[in-house]
């Protein structure tokens, strides 16, 4: 677990950062540029050293003001993958991978080599120079490189901002499976919506050298933080869903998830794979009694939890799911305007209908993502 | 081509002898110059740039007489040096190499340290987080990458220590054998009646080093480029 507070000044710009990572396996650093976020990371590498604060990791002090305690960068064994790669020019790719692997101790090791190089698929290029390869060639070495100097912790400083799109799909899949098939934990830097759906389990937000919110992603992104500093206009509900089924011949997919199921346009997954589905409050819409004959496909029960005035909209908050004993409940977020709020009067503890129009979900608003859950 | 005569032999001989000692005797502290100027930041910083780079601008001969003054054998160093361990620089082939380090360290001060400011700090600090200390990342990283420029400064160093003159002839004469270098030979050969040929066919000679120098440094460069690129 990673435990960070920490202050620091530099020039006018002020860092003011605090927030563990709990048990998630991967936590994303997310917000505007500029914001602070690569200079947290610098100074969990020890590349810069904060003025007061403390970094633990699973307990063991990097540092810590209080008693100036600052191991250097060699001795905090956290790996690094930065967003140029950085690679060492003039040693080959396997030269690359073993320069951190050769410095840790046998008994430190629990990364394997040809496990990297078979997982990253870089075993072609092993004997090539960095310079001789693609941008995602070179991201994948840096990863590899950076996993086999056997870290506690991967820091991932936008490994893809660097790459076009195509080469960012490519990628994605093999970051998302680095925690659990090595055990590291990775600390995330993003500030892009989608690879912190595909990739996050907890999220910090930064803005202006503060982390103003942080916890699971599914809450902090329904938070107002994350709507203003996302640049959306309303807040959004992040689900974690499971493929329950699709149905080919009408061009949808099923997602169950505790509220229920919902379908969307279809998608390419394997029943039971766990999807995150990304949906903006103001695509949700409320009703007083089950439609009928409307196009919407997706109508679930729902009893308002809260109200939250928010300038000329209302945040309603619902408990979505089905009634009985057994019933599990998941929280949505519906973004009506004042008027339509005073026409429906949607009153604490009343039942209603939340509606999804399964258009509204687009592909870019899902994501594979397996739910937290450490290995240990 | 013409056979060599002895005269010519030793005068070339003694001069690559004196500039490869020269050159190879003062690489390891023009690296840790060029670094300490190059990396650190300390009062007195421009004051070290200035002594370094004072042989460049002042006459030969007035770094042959300082050189004298402090290592000839009566000299401030150069007594107590030979009262302890029996070493002189003076009148000796040692002291025509000390004096072409001198004259020629500013160049390859200079280049070095131009290379080692292009060396992206970014990938050693990537070298640090893998587990590398100061001293590794600046052998494995650094070093490596500042290596185009080390070259320079040994090409550069070399070929200056080569047409050394005015400070070798102030400080340890012209001693056939011992420090009567090329330049030197030359010049005595400008001072008989009679010595023009020879002193011309020493010309081409001079010409022709310089030029094999120039080529196999080229040669070098390409190949480090090479390996860079992969």
């Amino acid at each position: 677990m990673l435990d960070i507070r920490l202050t620091h000044r530099q020039g006018a710009f002020g860092l003011d950062v605090a927030f563990e990572s709990g048990d998630a396996m991967v936590t994303a650093l997310f917000g505007p540029s500029g914001s602070g976020k690569t200079s947290v990371i610098n100074m969990v590498a020890g590349l810069v050293r904060p003025d007061r604060g403390r970094i633990l990791i699973d307990g063991r002090v990097l540092f810590d003001s209080a008693d100036g305690t600052d191991l250097a960068p060699a001795r905090r064994r956290v790996g690094y993958v930065f967003q140029e790669g950085r690679l060492f020019p003039h040693y080959s790719v396997r030269g690359n991978l073993t320069y951190g692997m050769r410095l840790t101790p046998p008994a430190e090791r629990f990364v394997r080599f040809d496990e990297v190089v078979d997982v990253l698929g870089i075993g072609p290029l092993l004997e090539r120079r960095p310079a001789s390869l693609s941008g995602g060639e070179k991201q994948r070495v840096a990863i590899g490189r950076a996993l086999l100097a056997s870290p506690r912790l991967l820091l991932m400083d936008e490994p893809l901002a660097a790459l076009d799109g195509p080469r960012k799909a490519e990628l994605l899949p093999f970051i998302a499976l680095l925690p659990r098939r090595f055990g590291v934990p990775i600390l995330y830097v993003s500030h892009a919506i989608g690879e912190v759906l595909r990739l996050a389990d907890r999220l910090v937000l930064m803005d202006a050298g503060r982390s103003v919110a942080s916890g699971p992603v599914e809450e902090v992104m329904a938070g107002p933080a994350f709507a203003a500093l996302s640049g959306e206009s309303a807040v959004a509900n992040v689900v974690a869903t499971r493929v329950a089924g699709h149905d080919r011949a009408d061009g949808v997919t099923r997602l169950a998830f505790a509220g229920g199921e919902i379908r969307v346009p279809l998608i390419e997954a394997p029943e039971g794979a766990a999807l995150r589905v990304r949906i903006d409050a103001g695509d949700v819409m409320l009703s007083l009694a089950r439609p009928v004959g409307l196009s919407v496909r997706n109508i679930l029960p729902a009893r308002v939890r809260e109200l939250r005035p928010d300038g000329g909209m209302v945040d309603v908050i619902l408990d979505v799911g089905s009634s009985g004993p057994a019933a599990t409940v998941c929280p949505l977020h519906a973004r009506i305007s004042v008027q339509a709020c005073r026409d429906l009067d949607p009153a604490v503890g009343r039942d209603l209908f939340a509606l999804i129009k399964s258009a509204a979900i687009s592909r870019a608003d899902i994501a594979l993502h397996e739910p937290a859950g450490r290995i240990s | 081509m013409p056979v060599l005569t002895p005269l010519e032999i030793e005068a070339l001989r003694l001069s690559l002898w004196v500039s490869v000692w020269a050159v190879a005797a003062s690489l390891p502290l023009g690296i840790a110059c060029a670094w300490i100027l190059a990396r650190l930041r300390f009062p007195g910083k421009s004051l070290l740039d200035g002594a370094i780079h004072l042989p460049l601008v002042l006459p030969p001969v007035v770094v042959g007489y300082a050189l004298l003054v402090l290592f000839g054998r009566q000299g401030a160093i150069g007594r107590t040096l030979f009262a302890l361990t029996g070493f002189s620089f003076a009148f000796n082939w040692k002291g025509a190499a000390l004096a072409s380090a001198v004259v020629s360290f500013p160049l390859m001060v200079r280049a070095i340290r131009l290379s080692l400011e292009s060396v992206d700090r970014g990938v050693e600090a990537a070298a640090a987080t893998l587990g590398a200390g100061p001293v590794r990342v600046f052998f494995t990283v650094t070093l490596p990458l500042a290596m185009p420029g080390v070259l320079a400064g040994v090409i550069l160093a070399f070929a200056r220590s080569l047409s050394e003159f005015g400070a070798t002839i102030t400080f340890v004469s012209s001693i056939p054998g011992q420090t009567r270098t090329l330049p030197l030979a030359l010049y005595a050969l400008t001072q008989v009646p009679g010595g023009e040929a020879p002193a011309f066919r020493l010309c081409v000679i001079s010409v022709a080093i310089a030029f094999a120098t120039l080529v196999a440094a080229d040669a070098l460069a390409r190949r480090i480029d090479r390996r860079m690129r992969g």
